[in-house]
């Protein structure tokens, strides 16, 4: 395999990394790597916790074994002031935003330089709306978070993330519950941001066909193991039945339409008495 | 009866370690001071949210307690032929007791029920993960400035409601039941220490808000980020906030006052 080559030119790299929470194992020893200036997609089932993958990259949380780098640096054994440094360089974007509902738009967006930097207010403003500008909101400055959409919403997270000039962004479901043109225009700008600020982006989602359009490469994670991986055409190509599956959206295969169940005939005829 | 003992070692368990989470919480309030000190309009803005709009609640209650105050006192004061004695009265109960005690059970109920709810919810909404993912510390940025403004909003908002009290209760007597009103300023000239009674009931009302604003920050920073855990986090800080307060008070007083 070429995988030290791309280990050499990946950003981040995620090594033997398990997680459990509880007694649920969300991560049994799985390796990935982000490679620089590409758009990484991690892709599987609802629960597989992608979501807390992105929280482990960005130090929010601790693994039970293995090791995640980012640029070099292993992100959990920094101290917290130089954790605090590396996170000004990394964007994330929440599924919901998590735009502070107190501000406008204008002040969600010169959040981070104001707590960040020195620059005067006219700087900031100026910066202010040239991240507007490139999500196409600056005419919406004024507006609270609660007169947003949601895709608006998102939008405006995405201009706040890009504000201190990250070298990567991580996207948790950019696409759920998005309607086709906010859609469209959010998977345009993912595409074009990465291309134009030449970032990384790490993805994740549960969407195929979008991401599958925008990804340079894809992970399927399942059952806390990868599934599968590879470039969008060799993931549909996948030979593995459960890729297929989730690939296609079939409804019955590797996994089960039906809940684990006692035989059907048996369970109508049977007493009807509660268990 | 295992199971009963098995019940009560996990109940003390887990109030042993919520105990344990909310003093490193207050730690890590406290780290955060002296940044929030060199940014004063973050403070500025938390003691108008949790200060000034308590405004209204406190004087309206402050003046209807010392009418109160004024009429149940003349009742039995008059009896002994002691009405001029009214002033004293009305004033030392209202700055020994009243005063700090029902502003802090006010304050609990007006603005650490909304310092829980606000705090729960930027929480359900992701902002404060969102606020440590953009390197900016929550604690420092939303916590302590709310803590302090908490606990220098509680002093003045009790000491306003002694005020407006005296001032209702000296209309009530003055006004209504006829007592003279220059023994009534008098007598509580003369009766009232400001060592003893003024000083003592600010040391009160401090730790009122110190208690207060604590569990309300905490409740809201470890209430389980769903529309129910946020309601039963509220719940629980006015509940709390209202036992502290009572409690502290009888040992305060004991403290204070006890060997008169």
């Amino acid at each position: 395999m070429d995988n030290c080559v791309s280990a050499q030119n990946s950003l981040v790299s995620v090594r033997n990394l398990s997680f459990s929470r509880g007694d649920t194992v969300i991560f049994d020893d799985i390796s990935l790597d982000f490679e620089r200036g590409k758009i990484t997609a991690i892709m599987g089932p609802s629960g597989t916790g992608k979501t807390t993958l992105l929280k482990l990259i960005g130090g929010q949380l601790y693994p039970d074994k293995g090791t995640i780098t980012v640029d070099g640096q292993n992100v959990h054994q920094l101290r917290r002031s130089e954790l605090y440094t590396l996170r000004k360089r990394l964007g994330m974007l929440f599924q919901s935003g998590a735009l502070l509902t107190d501000m406008n738009v204008y002040d969600n967006v010169a959040f981070p330089l104001r707590e960040h930097t020195q620059l005067s207010e006219s700087m900031i403003r100026t910066l202010v709306l040239m991240k507007l500008q490139a999500v196409g909101l600056r005419g919406a400055r004024n507006l609270m978070p609660n007169e947003l959409s949601g895709g608006m919403a998102r939008r405006i997270a995405l201009a706040r993330a890009i504000a201190l000039d990250p070298m990567m962004i991580l996207y948790d479901e950019p696409f759920t519950g998005q309607d086709p043109i906010s859609m469209g225009v959010l998977v345009h700008l993912i595409k074009s941001l990465n291309n134009a600020l030449g970032l990384t982006s790490i993805i994740v989602s549960h969407d195929v066909h979008d991401t599958s359009a925008i990804a340079d490469y894809i992970y399927v994670l399942s059952g806390g193991k990868i599934a599968g991986e590879g470039t969008p055409q060799e993931i549909q190509q996948s030979e593995s039945e459960w890729v297929q599956q989730f690939m296609t959206g079939a409804a019955d295969g590797p996994v089960h339409f039906h809940y684990p169940a006692k035989d059907y005939v048996d369970d109508l005829l049977s007493s009807g008495k509660r268990y | 009866m295992i199971k009963f003992l098995q019940y009560l070692g996990q109940s003390t368990r887990t109030s042993f370690t919520k105990l344990g989470r909310a003093t490193y919480f207050l730690l890590q309030i406290i780290s955060g001071i002296l940044s929030v000190l060199a940014r004063p309009r973050l403070l500025l803005k938390q003691m108008y949210s949790v200060g000034v709009l308590s405004f209204l609640i406190i004087t309206v209650s402050g003046l209807f307690v010392g009418m109160v105050l004024s009429l149940q006192g003349y009742y039995t004061l008059s009896d002994f032929g002691a009405e001029e004695s009214l002033g004293v009265m009305v004033a030392a109960s209202l700055v020994r007791e009243l005063g700090p005690v029902v502003s802090a059970l006010l304050f609990a109920g007006r603005a650490g029920s909304a310092l829980t709810a606000e705090i729960g919810l930027m929480k359900a909404t992701e902002q404060l993960s969102g606020m440590e993912m953009m390197a900016v510390d929550p604690i420092k940025r939303i916590i302590t400035p709310r803590f302090l403004a908490g606990l220098l909003s509680m002093p003045l908002l009790a000491a306003l409601f002694s005020a407006v009290g005296i001032i209702g209760g000296q209309i009530i007597a003055s006004g209504l039941l006829g007592v003279d009103e220059g023994a009534f300023w008098g007598q509580m000239q003369a009766g009232i220490d400001f060592r003893d009674d003024i000083i003592n009931g600010v040391i009160k009302s401090v730790v009122f808000g110190f208690i207060t604003s604590w569990i309300a920050l905490f409740e809201g920073y470890d209430a389980i980020p769903t529309s129910e855990g946020v309601s039963r986090a509220t719940t629980r800080t006015v509940v709390n906030s209202a036992f502290s307060i009572l409690g502290l008070d009888f040992i305060l007083t004991a403290l204070m006052f006890g060997d008169h």
